[in-house]
């Protein structure tokens, strides 16, 4: 069947629904959340910070040794900001989770943010399951997930494969090489390809750019190539600016020169920002959506059969337990 | 005879005389020094620091030469479950004077999910080496030369975060200045700007000073020895070095051309790093210190610090037990047993 967009009066259409859905976005607005994990020190404040424009998390305040010194578990720390362009308003969640790491035995540290997200999901599944719903529900699931490696210039660390492993089934995971301004060229571009061969090795689900030969048309093609053989992105985060031949930059300040942050022969910070604020936000949700959601509502429903003996009921569960009741109850009675 | 002197209450202080005429001795310095250029030297560093960290660029940095392959890992069924201990030696020369030099890595350190007690091989592999050594010295027929294996400096490399000292750092940092020298250093400080490395460097100096870590050098004052000029510039040039701890460093092997010079330096499409440049990095500071001023230092601290403690350590508790035992044997049968006792503790 030939692309009816080709002709003339599917291209009118076209346009027409287009520009309807843009009205409708704009009244709306999106909203969209993205969570961010690495060790402590890899610049993720920072990174939030630079592509937010603005201080939204603040500098990071070690506190004295004695306090530094305890164990700590990770702090999930979602803000939202809200952010305008072109008269489209975007809600930003993003979700920090400083402490991730950070331990010396840091076995705990993926239940932490996989029942964070585990739980996001828990509250679509519950309010979708509801006789009455509530349309203005805060859609909260994080549609991406950007993982920040340390740049090493060796290859994945264990922590890394184990958190990606786990993880990916459940996030969008873009991996994201921090403080990227540590490397050279040569570096990075080696670094870069033993990550991704560390990736296919373990087989790690991230999210790669995917696309469809027939539904899409060659410059999204064309695109996703490009942005699939820029991964994992290379990043540099600076909420300094300069001003140099009457341009302001955002760049970090060296004894031998300046690292731009917006230069995408730096770094690909421009290029990041683009694909997840605007060109890929709606995919990422609708896979969010449509795929992992999914999975995740398939698998909690097939187990509700089965018993639920061994782990600790602690309060989330207990609230999970009961939900679950109700949903039981409600399809019963729907019936 | 002459009388004593007035104010004598401890030992006899031999008295300075002025001699008549030149009798010579004074070239005993040159005498030890052909010794010791016959014999030679040995200076044994470790390297700790996680994968990634530059340890194997430095130490070809600060030596000149590449003597040791960086030894990470390449795939996870290779991912280390404990950390292992690598020592490769090698003798350089220079003008003469030769230089058995032993580097020691612990690749594996800090790379786990659970990094619980890594640290105990590292502490065992440095006690194990003063243990030899202590048995060497108590068989009644030994070496002329016991060759030293005892490590005399480790280089503890934290990574650049920019914020403070991890758990792990702080810990292994501790447990491994109670037994050697240890000299941190702030690996691929490239990546911090010159105020967030003040700012990190503040930082660590405070976790160190409040967690109790005695990084070499050690400042000991004596405070009933009278400071001649020569021990206050000393002091005043060991006090710049202490200030400068933990050394921001940049390591490479490749050279660059600035100026028309070929230097050591990373060059990066924003600008060219020259190792050498004090503005740059403290690569300079550290060659310096671990080579020029304070390699004899290093070598006879480990000695005199921190390998006594342990020989006093093991010979009080070799006498608790043998007391314990309530016999008394004598002969080479003590000698033989003392040395089998001491373990590795």
């Amino acid at each position: 069947m030939p692309p009816s967009s080709k002709s003339a009066d599917g291209l009118a259409r076209t346009a027409m629904l287009a520009t309807t859905i843009r009205r409708k976005n704009i009244k709306k607005g999106l909203a969209f959340s993205v969570m961010i994990v690495g060790s402590t020190g890899l610049g993720k404040s920072t990174f939030i910070n630079t592509l937010c424009e603005s201080p939204v998390f603040p500098k990071k305040d070690c506190g004295s040794p004695e306090k530094a010194a305890l164990e700590k578990t990770v702090a999930i720390t979602p803000v939202t900001v809200e952010m305008e362009e072109d008269g489209i308003k975007l809600s930003l969640t993003i979700v920090d989770t400083p402490g991730f790491g950070d331990n010396i035995n840091n076995e705990g540290n993926f239940l932490d943010i996989l029942h964070y997200i585990e739980r996001q999901y828990d509250d679509i599944l519950a309010e979708e399951s509801r006789i009455k719903r509530n349309p203005k529900f805060y859609d909260n699931r994080v549609h991406a997930l950007l993982y920040f490696i340390a740049p090493t210039g060796h290859s994945l660390r264990e922590l890394d494969i184990e958190f990606m492993r786990r993880l990916g089934a459940r996030a969008n995971i873009i991996p994201v090489i921090a403080k990227a301004d540590s490397m050279n060229p040569t570096e990075l571009a080696a670094f870069k390809r033993r990550v991704m061969e560390d990736i296919a090795y373990y087989k790690i689900p991230i999210y790669n750019f995917p696309y469809d030969d027939e539904e899409d048309d060659d410059e999204t093609i064309e695109e996703n190539n490009e942005l699939r053989a820029l991964l994992p992105f290379s990043v540099v985060g600076s909420e300094d600016e300069v001003v140099l031949n009457g341009r302001r930059m955002r760049c970090r300040q060296y004894p031998w020169g300046l690292v731009e942050v917006d230069n995408s022969r730096h770094c690909d910070f421009s290029k990041l920002r683009y694909m997840l604020l605007s060109s890929h936000l709606q995919d990422l949700k609708e896979i969010t959506h449509d795929f992992l959601y999914e999975q995740y509502r398939t698998e909690k429903l097939s187990k509700e059969g089965e018993d639920e003996d061994d782990e600790l009921v602690d309060e989330d569960d207990r609230t999970e337990h009961r939900r679950q009741q109700e949903l039981a109850g409600a399809e019963v009675a729907a019936q | 005879m002459a009388s004593p002197a007035p104010q004598q209450p401890q030992g006899d202080v031999a008295k300075k005389i002025t001699l008549t005429g030149y009798v010579g001795f004074d070239s005993i310095t040159e005498q030890i020094e052909k010794k010791l250029l016959k014999r030679g030297f040995a200076f044994n560093v470790m390297v700790v620091g996680r994968t990634g960290m530059g340890k194997s660029t430095l130490v070809n940095t600060l030596f000149a030469a590449h003597l040791k392959e960086s030894n990470a890992p390449r795939r996870a069924d290779t991912f280390r479950q404990t950390v292992e201990i690598q020592s490769v030696s090698h003798v350089i020369e220079e003008n003469g004077v030769r230089l058995k030099l032993t580097v020691t890595d612990t690749p594996g350190y800090g790379d786990q999910v659970n990094n619980d007690n890594c640290w105990d091989p590292i502490i065992k592999y440095i006690k194990e080496q003063y243990s030899a050594y202590l048995r060497k010295e108590l068989t009644p027929a030994r070496e002329k030369r016991i060759p030293d294996t005892r490590i005399h400096a480790v280089l503890f490399f934290i990574a650049p975060t920019g914020h403070a000292l991890s758990p792990l750092d702080i810990t292994v940092m501790k447990k491994i200045s109670e037994v050697a020298n240890v000299i941190p250093v702030i690996a691929k400080s490239d990546s911090l700007t010159l105020e967030e490395r003040t700012a990190f460097k503040r930082r660590i100096k405070e976790e160190i000073d409040f967690h109790g870590i005695r990084c070499y050098p050690y400042m000991d004052v004596e405070d009933d020895v009278v400071l001649s000029d020569q021990d206050r510039t000393e002091r005043q040039a060991m006090q710049t070095i202490r200030d400068m701890i933990p050394f921001a460093i940049v390591g490479s092997e490749r050279n660059v051309v600035i100026d028309g010079k070929a230097v050591r330096g990373r060059r990066t499409r924003w600008g060219i790093i020259d190792v050498e440049n004090e503005t740059h990095c403290e690569f300079v500071h550290l060659r310096n210190f671990l080579t020029r001023t304070h390699l004899q230092d290093m070598i006879e601290t480990t000695a005199s610090v921190h390998y006594e403690a342990f020989r006093t350590k093991q010979l009080v508790a070799l006498k608790e037990s043998t007391s314990q035992m309530g016999s008394y044997r004598s002969g080479p049968e003590t000698a033989s047993m003392t040395a089998s006792q001491i373990s590795a503790a």
